[in-house]
């Protein structure tokens, strides 16, 4: 099934509390082990963007408001400006 | 697919300034700044607004809101809220206070004013502890409860017992809409941002005082990550300090509040 909506993360904001991991109720986000945000946090990303609902509960929970949640299919990188 | 297809379901909130917070990772004061900033939003009161920041964990709230905001001496947050209020008494006027400052030093200032029935809010952030000067003792701290200054637990044969704040102000007169929520789940905050709304809504009919005690966690001085602070909150605070409304203006119900 492809996915509903996507969540973009701003990286200046979030702080890994893993408080969006651990309530996604489709274990869409993870945080990204590999990056470091600029605050030294490894921010949360989708590892499973497929799986998301847009349902917004990651941003409904998410104590620094760094969530922004779409619905609809998310344009290809080439198509973003 | 166009443009057309995609809805944007949620962004941060205008109100909530384009800046980092200082609070500890997970700490719920953003998601009780992030409710506040919603519900003015929501109201198309943003530019009408007047924050009173206290002493504490939020000393420096006023940085966090894009509206106008002034910082109170520790604990008189609801006195200088009466002013405000009683001078510019079109604006939508708030306190922000934590429970050092509202149920210890700033105790006076809030059941007088309640006593008053200030036509002000007060966001009153319990996480049962000091959180800024290192998680001491509290007039909150549960029974039992291990803080920095209670290193055996509270024992309340000597430093008493929690004030239930909510209950207390509910007894007065003058408050219209006293009511406690907590913030340790997506459902939890849903309910929470209902009773800020309602809560300034009554402020602004003018039925008087309302309060919204938000319970919150607070990781770094419980000692707990994030997710078991949660939890701890659900299993520790929940069935000491129950969520519910305390007390409700009738001329509420009659507006169609929650």
């Amino acid at each position: 099934m492809p996915a509903k909506g996507w969540v973009e993360i701003n990286e200046l904001y979030c702080k890994a509390c893993e408080t969006c991991i651990t309530d996604c109720p489709s274990q869409v986000l993870a945080l990204d082990m590999s990056r470091l945000s600029p605050k030294g946090y490894h921010p949360a990303f989708m590892l499973l963007p497929e799986a998301c609902t847009a349902c917004g509960i990651c941003a409904v929970v998410c104590p620094d408001a760094a969530i922004t949640i779409y619905r609809g299919v998310r344009p290809s990188p080439k198509e973003e400006k | 697919m166009t443009d057309s297809d995609v809805k944007l379901v949620y962004q941060r909130p205008a109100g909530f300034d384009a800046r980092t917070t200082h609070y500890c990772p997970g700490c719920t004061h953003g998601v009780a700044h992030r409710l506040v900033a919603e519900v003015l939003e929501e109201m198309g009161e943003l530019h009408n607004t007047i924050g009173v920041a206290p002493v504490g964990c939020a000393v420096f709230a006023y940085n966090y809101f894009s509206f106008d905001f002034v910082e109170a001496a520790h604990g008189r947050a609801p006195a200088m809220a009466t002013g405000i209020k009683r001078t510019l008494p079109s604006k939508t006027v708030f306190t922000y206070q934590g429970d050092g400052d509202m149920a210890s030093i700033g105790m006076g200032e809030i059941v007088a004013a309640a006593a008053r029935g200030e036509l002000i809010t007060a966001i009153f952030i319990n996480n049962t502890n000091y959180g800024m000067t290192g998680g001491q003792m509290a007039p909150t701290t549960l029974p039992g409860q291990v803080t920095t200054s209670s290193p055996k637990g509270r024992d309340v044969e000597r430093q008493g017992y929690p004030i239930k704040l909510a209950e207390m102000l509910a007894t007065l007169d003058g408050a219209a809409y006293i009511a406690r929520r907590s913030l340790h789940d997506a459902r939890s905050i849903r309910q929470a941002k209902k009773a800020i709304r309602t809560a300034f809504e009554a402020q602004r009919q003018g039925l008087g005082f309302t309060m919204v005690e938000l319970l919150s966690i607070c990781p770094t001085n419980w000692g707990l990550n994030v997710a078991d602070s949660r939890k701890w909150l659900a299993d520790h605070m929940l069935p000491f300090y129950p969520v519910g409304d305390f007390k409700v203006n009738p001329a509420i119900n009659a507006a169609g509040g929650n």
